[in-house]
């Protein structure tokens, strides 16, 4: 705490983002004891804004409050979106403050009363936010002890808090509050410090486990999702699609659609949506709608997009490189070379993507289902010049994201609808629009050659991404002479995805990690090794190894005797962002159908602190399960710009009776600092999966989803 | 064309002027007001928007209001009796069976149903009893475990 830099007032250049003077910022937040904090550290360089985009904030983009009624709240743009993070934090907090967690109130994802975050992804919230949050409640604490302090006429240190109330032992008589010190109060400061590792052994909140805070909401129908929402006068909104991706609106003819009683066209440029207070009706009216398109000819399909990535022209981004592989692969006694295919996935959150927009005077509020909620301010402020401060976004309960819901396409469309009729108007994406309009997890191509010498140690690593990025690539392997190549969209060329792409849980990780493990483990059968040991014989990464250790053990592993060993079990390792993986897998597969079953799973994960066990340990079993689509069922089929899979009936998410016996271990590690957990457990299942079918059988798949029908066709070559 | 159409809902007599050919799910939404059935995939597939209609869990995007003349729904704000919660939804809250919380009306309302037609239902038939219905955080093995509690807690605690 004594390194802690503080200001005692908020500066204009600080409170000007917000457009609002100190005084301000109090009428609307009120009284009490407040610290702004960032959600980086202070020292680390300031990311730099993409053009026309806010850049993360130099002074705060978080605060901490503690009320008069002694209510401590935490105001973030985070938003929640089922991971969790609405108790992790507080607990957090609670740990921090020494006060009950009912005490604490978490305010997410209003733009009114949070400052600006550019939004929640990436497993930050935790990782990132989590730390700085913890030393702005240190300081609110540090504050609280001052001014009890001067009221006791004792030195702060002499002081002890217990659940929110601060006393002198010698004069236990005596007691404040922490609504108490903090009534009448304006107290604002500035947190500016880098945090330090903290002694984590006497922990009473972080470390437990804790259940959801938002079940009794969620199981009686009482959470409102932003297509629950209703205002007065309000109108749904059905909007008129091309059937491909590439359509441009030349003629449209809405007279019949009107005739309908109640239903209004509106139009604007290329948008036109139907209108109606009854979204069923709107709906019907929508089908009245003669529209006419041109179209691109596109000629890429989902089976011929990964050869167009390879022909393409593209940049090559040496991305990690040492030694010198030409050398190392003279070493080598045996070389193998490996191509892998990955599809576009859809997010498939059961919530489509859902806005309502109002204006009311000159001001524009918009609720929606978005992982980022500034972001979306920003966009409609420029589209509709109007001033930030006149522009809300607020994110109530949040069906689901993955990375999915962060381009706010639809809240646009709400808001320019309602500023064309008038009314407030609610946008709810039809399953069908969800899956053309929803941005995809990225398709790529992986291409890896790789070799071993005789004693089985790795010589030579050459890693080539295609359009897919290099999250997960990392060397974590003893790797004297590597190099990793990305491969990506050059300037001027036309774009490769056809479809939009954005961040899938883990963007891309999932198809680097399927890369690397299976690559190595094609090394560890060239070697005529048991595959866990050759990757403990490989790895460099401590932790990385202790992970595989852990998960060795839970699993209960005996080496094999020969690899392929026929017993269909399957290991992979990964990394995602800081947090390390091991996973084993025992399936089954029916050599008539070429169907997989998975029988079990072990993971084990090194987040560094864990802060709610119970919470990590169902994301874990989440990434588990979801995973299993990925590796099974899923992928977008496409054509002529037009994408063939529409709804749940062609693309099969993992079903209740899919799920294996899932084992998970979180390493104890309470000296290091929180990685987070929402996503790294999803990385390796592909991996661990191909690998596990691969001792089954003896085949090798190199294309996701792994099918019956790919996995027979392999059996059918091995 | 409209009608008045009648119906329990909620164990309500509940009467409406109305196109009867709307689906339900969306005259439970737009007319009504009850937002916890929720809109997944508007072709019976997720199971999000799943009701009880005389004690059957239906998908009511696929059923229209007119169907359900002078028939029992339950939608899950009619579950819990006198402010305490249904077995399922304590066994819900109890096992943390939910993430993002969107498909979890649809997910109760299915259980609910199940345990009507066989209070003495198995692991097993719970898990290809809830086979259809989709959840895409992955909370499935707390769903089972939250369902397999509610199960026993309502033959008695056997």
């Amino acid at each position: 705490m004594k390194n802690n830099k503080t200001k005692t007032q908020v500066s204009k250049k600080n409170s000007g983002r917000r457009g609002m003077e100190r005084r301000d910022f109090f009428k609307l937040v009120g009284g009490g004891v407040v610290i702004f904090f960032l959600p980086r550290c202070a020292g680390d360089p300031v990311p730099v804004a993409e053009p026309g985009k806010r850049s993360l904030p130099k002074d705060y983009n978080a605060f901490l409050k503690i009320d008069e009624d002694g209510t401590v709240s935490c105001f973030t743009g985070k938003i929640e979106q089922g991971q969790g993070i609405n108790m992790a934090l507080v607990q957090m907090m609670a740990e921090e403050l020494n006060v009950p967690m009912e005490k604490i109130k978490m305010v997410m994802g209003d733009t009114e009363l949070c400052p600006w975050d550019g939004g929640t992804w990436g497993s930050l919230t935790v990782r990132q936010f989590g730390p700085n949050m913890r030393r702005a409640a240190a300081e609110a604490r540090g504050v609280l002890l001052e001014l009890a302090s001067n009221k006791l006429k004792v030195p702060a240190s002499q002081l002890v808090v217990n659940d929110g109330v601060i006393s002198d032992p010698n004069n236990p008589g005596k007691t404040f509050t922490y609504g108490q010190l903090a009534k009448g109060k304006k107290i604002d400061k500035y947190l500016d410090v880098k945090p330090e590792p903290e002694n984590y052994t006497k922990y009473t909140f972080v470390g437990k486990s804790f259940k959801r805070p938002d079940a009794g909401a969620k199981v009686t129908g009482k959470a409102k999702f932003t297509g629950d929402m209703r205002l007065p006068g309000m109108v749904y909104a059905r909007i008129v699609r091309p059937k491909s991706l590439s359509g441009k609106l030349t003629s449209v003819d809405y007279s019949e659609a009107e005739k309908i009683e109640g239903v209004k066209v509106v139009r604007d440029g290329e948008l036109v949506a139907v209108l109606h207070e009854n979204l069923v009706v709107a709906g019907r009216a929508l089908e009245k709608i003669k529209a006419d398109y041109s179209y691109d000819e596109i000629g890429v399909d989902n089976k011929t997009i990964f050869e167009s990535m390879l022909k393409a022209d593209s940049t090559a981004n040496v991305e990690e490189s040492a030694g010198d592989n030409e050398a190392g692969f003279k070493l080598c006694d045996k070389v193998i070379e490996t191509e892998i295919h990955d599809p576009f996935l859809a997010h498939a959150f059961i919530e489509t993507h859902s806005a309502l927009a109002s204006f009311e005077g000159e001001k524009l509020t918009v609720w929606a289902s978005s992982q980022t909620p500034y972001p979306l301010q920003d966009a409609l402020a420029s589209h509709f010049s109007m001033p930030l401060n006149k522009v809300r976004v607020i994110v109530p309960f949040v069906g689901g994201g993955f990375g999915g819901k962060s381009k706010n396409q639809q809240a646009m469309e709400a808001a320019r609808i309602a500023k064309a009729c008038g009314k407030p108007v609610m946008v709810i994406w039809t399953r069908e629009e969800e899956f053309m309009y929803d941005n995809f997890h990225t398709a790529g191509v992986l291409k890896i050659k790789s070799g071993i010498d005789k004693s089985g140690l790795i010589k030579a690593w050459d890693y080539h991404s295609y359009f897919c990025g290099t999250r997960g690539a990392e060397i974590i392997y003893d790797m004297p002479n590597h190099s990793i190549t990305s491969h990506g969209h050059k300037e001027g060329t036309p774009r490769v995805h056809i479809l939009d792409t954005g961040p899938w849980r883990a963007p891309n990780n999932n198809t680097n990690t399927l890369g690397r493990e299976l690559q190595i483990d094609r090394l560890a059968a060239a070697a005529k090794m048991d595959p866990v040991e050759f990757r403990l014989k490989n790895l460099k990464d401590q932790r990385v190894i202790d992970t595989l250790k852990a998960a060795v053990e839970l699993f209960g592993y005996v080496p094999a005797k020969k690899y392929p060993s026929g017993r269909g079990i399957g290991v992979a390792v990964g990394t995602d962002v800081g947090t390390m993986v091991a996973e084993i897998a025992e399936i089954e597969v029916d050599m008539k159908t070429g169907k997989v079953k998975v029988i079990r799973i072990a993971c084990a994960q090194d987040m560094g602190l864990c802060v709610n066990p119970h919470g990590a340990t169902m994301q874990m079993e989440g990434c588990l399960t979801m995973a299993l689509g990925y590796t099974f069922t899923e992928e977008i089929r496409f054509e002529g710009g037009n994408v063939i899979d529409r709804n749940y009936d062609t693309y099969e998410l993992p079903r209740f009776s899919w799920v294996p016996k899932m084992e998970t271990i979180i390493l104890d590690r309470p000296d290091q600092p929180p990685h987070g957990g929402g996503e790294p457990a999803i990385i390796a299942v592909g991996a661990v999966i191909c690998n596990a079918i691969f001792d089954a059988t003896g085949a090798r798949l190199y294309q996701m989803p792994f099918t019956p029908e790919r996995v027979l066709e392999a059996m059918k070559k091995a | 064309m409209e009608e008045t159409i009648s119906f329990q809902l909620n164990g309500k007599q509940t009467e409406l002027k109305i196109d009867p050919t709307q689906t339900l799910l969306w005259v439970l939404r737009n007319n009504l007001g009850f937002t916890g059935t929720k809109y997944g995939c508007g072709i019976g597939f997720c199971g999000s928007c799943i009701v009880l209609i005389d004690n059957e869990p239906v998908r009511s995007c696929s059923v229209t209001v007119g169907e359900v003349k002078g028939k029992s729904v339950v939608t899950i704000e009619g579950l819990s009796k006198n402010g305490e919660l249904h077995p399922v939804q304590k066994a819900f809250v109890e096992h943390d069976a939910l993430q993002c919380g969107f498909c979890t009306p649809g997910m109760i309302m299915n259980a609910a149903g199940l345990l009507i037609k066989n209070p003495s239902i198995t692991r097993d038939e719970i898990i290809s009893g809830m086979e259809d219905n989709l959840c895409r955080c992955g909370a499935h093995v707390h769903i089972i475990d939250a369902v397999e509690s509610a199960a026993k807690e309502m033959k008695g605690g056997k």
